[in-house]
């Protein structure tokens, strides 16, 4: 995340006629979640795409269980919420509290990954079994990967929300507003995932 | 006036090499970098016209002997990709775009100075890998479409490194593009309203519209089929229940934008090219813009003409029929209005002006094969022939690549501060002109008339026509000669530019040339009018 | 002012008279030995002279602009600072949009009657599995023309040749004989990449694709010997991947049939 904190430094630089344009690293994050998007709507195209057009073999298995995905979409939406709490508080310039939210929200992310990965180990097919089974770990595998990196930057701007040191301050709100909405982001993707690949 | 620069970047800025050095560092600023793509990406173009010579001899005698058979499909592989990926998409997009939209926006450099950086750096390694493959167990050779079953029943090494250099480069290429809009749009110089900019960041606008929209698909393509390549999935596989028309949906999802990609930005060039040489304001600013958009819009929705003989049912074939014939309403209206900026203008017939003039002509041939080839009944017969390597080498030789050399010649005082020699530029331009038309043309009689693309043998009662290409081929090659003898001349001991050579209103010859490190020594300048000529009061200012 | 009309008119009327002259007497296509083939070029005449008109207008208008308004040694100053011309623009995306529109509806015209809206179905007795699904392909059937007469193929393509059974006659042969005037009709796989089947003088191309049947219908209309064409790259031998297409006359063809012709297997 270097290239992002870059440009405030640029900023900086670039004398007053700069200065009075508004921070636009949020704009410059949105683009690239859009970009992002874009890979998940190919995917999803591909998936659905094959589930008009290509039969699987008989006796596919393509039926999922419902319990642990819908374990995972609460966790999820909970810790949106829980993010968003961290956000109020560093705000407010409560560190400690604000840290906790975000530990909390990280625990969150890990429980997912745990879920998820207990789901792959239990479901009666493998990766390479049929169209089905290999879109179904694609979508979720490359959504899972984005958990993973979401929560380490998770835990990241938890350390640098430290009371001593922490270069996460109430004036520095752009660390955490930006994984913030990459949260959110990654949330509303398992939320389309879901619906698709479970629901529908 | 003060000029607060943070002590740290001072400091940075003093670190880095001086002189020509600099121009192998990591640099911020988007002059260097902007240079650096265009550099690169020539030399990218020099490997990739010496595998396009190889094609030609090839093709000079009807039977496969210059080399092997599956050496001739790498070579052709290699070709399509470096020419796309690395020569025209990081030069028409990366060198002009860097060097040109912190002056057109007002500002003193991109919006993420370092993210630039490294998209900039993304793009030698990949590339030096892409070709580095050859060496290993061999590129890959399923042609720059990458068409599964094929490529994922050649040699799988060639292939896997295909795929992770074209991975790359497309993030190098959305880096670039979230880079471009935010700069466009965010970092404006305070009064300077979106409908005064000049065309060129428009056309950047749109452009990176489109890298952002299409090439992430690209890449989760790309990536399901490295599995399939790799780990035994069926994505694309039929023989495990796989479809391989999926791919081809997806891929030209990306690669029908992709065209899109390497034109528009041209488009914005040639915008800011001929108003300067006529002398005359751009013609139809608005309908321009528009045009552009209309062109981003209806890119995103015709990438199905691609696969009209593929497994693709009869009401797609006609909507997309119709959907990419309408394409060529926002193009044509760019035609027009650059015919009609040229009408009455008070016009130097130079190098930078001549090839714009040659690009017109060449697209124009190219746009109307296009329009022809979008009609389902007539693709059919043509479709992967040698009338499709004519119309698109029309669009992106003729079209992009003429820009690219025009813009050269126009902006070469202001990167250099000295001039290129006009005459060497105009022998430049006839013998590529003459050349690129004797090599292309003949190419759509052999598509009519039963010559496949991408074969390396072929009918001998083609051997003729053939012989004539492979001549316009050789022409096209020798004309780099007479550049690059220009721009070495010229870099050396060309004749002084002053700071703008051309009179020209573009904010980018408002400053010295070569501009100082951080644009202007002053505030930016605020250019209401980039076009305003003949008007008495902006030739005052 | 008059002077200048009259000039505009000539010239327009030349660059269309050419255009017409090229497109009537140049020929840039192979000979026309399908049903297709006539409708195919009828097609590209229309585009060609169309293309021409626009092509040879612009160029002219490219060239003619550089020479009248070029700077003059003794010249300075600008041109004319003229920013646009609304009803000009306006004139100019409306008669492209309706050209292009009347281009696509004729060309949709021309795609009907090549059979390419046809519901696609491959009239074969031998192997009616109803769950199949065809793709795509052409499908050039006329409605009162039924499937007693016609003839069945299937082509499996690998690499690199192409393979055409007989299921009638239960052979398989590297050339396909077709007889002439009748409407052929093709079922076509590919048994590992994409390959195409084209036939130049048949001004008709179909992939043949793994995993995907396709169809392509079409009906020959001159005796001769054709060549067959993979237009999809499929590996090394991709050039060389080539076969026949021999058109001739029913009574020879029938000849033919019968001397390849094995007995029914009975299981
Ligand atoms: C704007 C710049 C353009 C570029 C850079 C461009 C480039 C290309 C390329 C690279 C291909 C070949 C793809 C392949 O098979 O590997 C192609 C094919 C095609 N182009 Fe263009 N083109 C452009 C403009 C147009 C226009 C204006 C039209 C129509 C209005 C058009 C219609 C087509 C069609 C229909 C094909 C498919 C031909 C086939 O594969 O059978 N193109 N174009
Ligand atoms: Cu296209
Ligand atoms: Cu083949």
């Amino acid at each position: 995340m270097t290239t992002l904190d870059s440009s405030k430094e640029i900023q900086k630089n670039n004398s007053e006629v700069n200065e009075t344009h508004e921070d636009f690293r949020m704009f410059g994050l949105i683009t690239f979640l859009i970009a992002d998007g874009m890979t998940f709507a190919g995917f999803f195209a591909a998936y659905l795409t094959y589930k008009a057009v290509n039969p699987l073999p008989d006796g596919a298995i393509y039926e999922l269980e419902l319990p642990i995905p819908t374990l995972n979409t609460i966790l999820l939406l909970v810790s949106s919420a829980t993010f968003h709490k961290a956000g109020k508080a560093l705000l407010k310039d409560k560190n400690s509290d604000s840290q906790k939210w975000l530990f909390f929200t990280a625990f969150l992310g890990i429980i997912f990954l745990i879920c998820q990965l207990f789901e792959y180990f239990h479901l009666p097919f493998g990766l390479t079994d049929n169209l089905f089974a290999s879109t179904f770990y694609a979508l979720t595998g490359f959504h899972g990967l984005h958990v993973t990196l979401g929560t380490l930057m998770i835990l990241i701007i938890a350390w640098q929300s430290r009371i001593n040191g922490g270069r996460l301050t109430s004036h520095n709100m752009f660390p955490l507003e930006a994984v913030e909405l990459y949260w959110h982001f990654v949330d509303g993707i398992w939320v389309v995932l879901f619906i698709i690949l479970y629901l529908l | 006036m003060t000029i607060s620069i943070d002590p740290q970047e001072t400091n940075n800025e003093s670190l880095q090499p001086k002189g020509w050095l600099r121009y192998f560092s990591f640099s911020l600023d988007h002059k260097v970098i902007g240079i650096q793509y265009l550099v690169c990406g020539f030399l990218f173009y020099l490997i990739g016209g010496t595998l396009a010579s190889a094609i030609r001899i090839e093709l000079a005698s009807p039977m496969s002997d210059f080399m092997p058979r599956d050496v001739y499909n790498q070579v052709l592989t290699l070709h399509g990709t470096i020419m796309i990926f690395l020569w025209i998409v990081p030069v028409v997009n990366g060198a002009f775009g860097n060097y040109l939209i912190p002056f057109y926006v007002g500002a003193r450099d991109m919006a993420f100075p370092r993210l630039n950086a490294v998209a900039f750096w993304l793009i030698p390694p990949s590339g030096l890998m892409l070709v580095a493959s050859y060496f290993v167990e061999g590129a890959a050779q399923a042609g720059w479409t990458a068409y599964p079953p094929l490529s994922i029943t050649t040699p799988q090494s060639g292939q896997i490194i295909w795929i992770l250099s074209v991975l790359l480069l497309g993030g190098s290429s959305i880096f670039g593009g979230i880079n471009f809009i935010a700069t466009i749009i965010k970092l404006r110089r305070p009064g300077l309203k979106l409908m005064q900019l000049p065309m060129y960041c428009w056309a950047m606008l749109g452009t990176s519209l489109l890298v952002v929209l299409s090439t992430p698909v690209l890449a989760g393509t790309l990536i399901l089929l490295s599995f399939d390549i790799i780990a035994n999935t069926g994505f694309f596989n039929p023989v495990l229940g796989g479809n391989v028309v999926v791919y081809q949906h997806l891929f030209w999802f990306y690669s029908h934008p992709a065209v899109y990609i390497m034109v528009l930005p041209a488009f914005g060039l040639v915008s800011e090219i001929l108003p300067v040489h006529a002398r005359k304001p751009l013609f139809g600013y608005t309908t321009m813009v528009f045009s552009i958009m209309g062109i981003v819009v209806l890119g995103l929705v015709v990438w199905a003409h691609h696969m009209f003989t593929s497994g693709t049912p009869p009401w797609m074939r006609l909507f997309f029929t119709i959907a990419t014939a309408f394409i060529a309403v926002p193009t044509g209206i760019k035609f027009f209005n650059w015919v009609a900026t040229l009408w009455g203008g008070k016009i130097s017939i130079n190098s930078a002006m001549l090839f714009s003039c040659g690009f017109i002509i060449n697209f124009v041939f190219g746009g109307i094969t296009g329009v022809a080839l979008a009609q389902v009944p007539f693709d059919i017969h043509v479709h992967d022939t040698y009338f499709v390597v004519a119309h698109f080498h029309y669009i992106v030789y003729g079209g992009t690549v003429f820009i690219i050399f025009s813009s050269i010649y126009h902006w070469f005082p202001k990167v250099t501060g000295k001039m290129l020699n006009e005459k060497l530029g105009i022998l430049h331009f006839i013998i590529t002109f003459i050349g690129f038309n004797l090599c292309f043309a003949p190419q759509h009689w052999l598509g009519l008339n039963g010559m496949p693309r991408r074969v390396a043998e072929y009918d001998p009662q083609f051997q003729f026509v053939n012989q004539i290409s492979s001549l316009g081929a050789l022409l096209m090659a020798i004309s780099t000669i007479p550049f690059l003898i220009n721009v070495f001349l010229s870099v050396r001991n060309g004749k002084n530019a002053g700071d703008n050579p051309w009179n020209a209103l573009t904010p980018e010859w408002l400053t010295s040339s070569p501009p100082p490190v951080e644009n202007w020594e002053g505030e930016a300048p605020l250019v209401e009018e980039p076009y305003g000529y003949g008007k008495e009061i902006s030739e005052k200012k | 002012m008059l002077d200048k009309n009259i000039y505009l008119i000539l010239i327009i009327s030349l660059v269309f008279a050419i255009s017409f002259w090229i497109g009537f007497n140049v020929n840039l296509l192979p000979a026309e030995a399908s049903i297709n083939a006539p409708i195919y070029d009828e097609l590209f005449k229309i585009l060609f002279i169309t293309g021409l008109i626009i092509f040879i207008g612009m160029t002219i208008a490219v060239i003619y602009s550089l020479f009248k308004f070029r700077k003059r040694n003794d010249q300075i100053g600008d041109g004319i600072a003229l920013e646009g011309n609304l009803s000009l623009e306006i004139v100019w995306t409306i008669i492209p949009s309706i050209i292009v529109l009347l281009i696509g509806l004729y060309s949709y015209n021309i795609y009907d009657r090549m059979g390419g809206m046809k519901e696609l179905n491959h009239n074969h007795e031998m192997m009616s599995s109803n769950s199949e699904k065809i793709w795509a392909g052409i499908s050039q059937t006329s409605d009162n023309e039924i499937a007693i007469n016609n003839l069945s193929i299937e082509v499996s393509a690998m690499q690199f040749a192409f393979l055409f059974n007989y299921p009638k006659g239960n052979f398989i042969s590297g050339e396909l004989h077709v007889p002439v005037d009748q409407k052929v009709s093709m079922k076509m796989e590919s048994k590992d990449v994409i390959h195409a089947f084209w036939v130049p003088e048949f001004r008709i191309k179909q992939d043949i694709i793994p995993g995907q049947p396709t169809i392509l219908n079409f009906t020959p209309t001159k005796v001769g010997k054709y060549p067959i064409i993979c237009a999809e790259l499929c590996g090394p031998y991709h050039g060389g991947m080539r076969a026949s297409i021999i058109v001739e006359e029913e009574s020879d063809y029938n000849e033919w049939f019968n001397k390849n012709k094995k007995p029914e297997v009975n299981l």
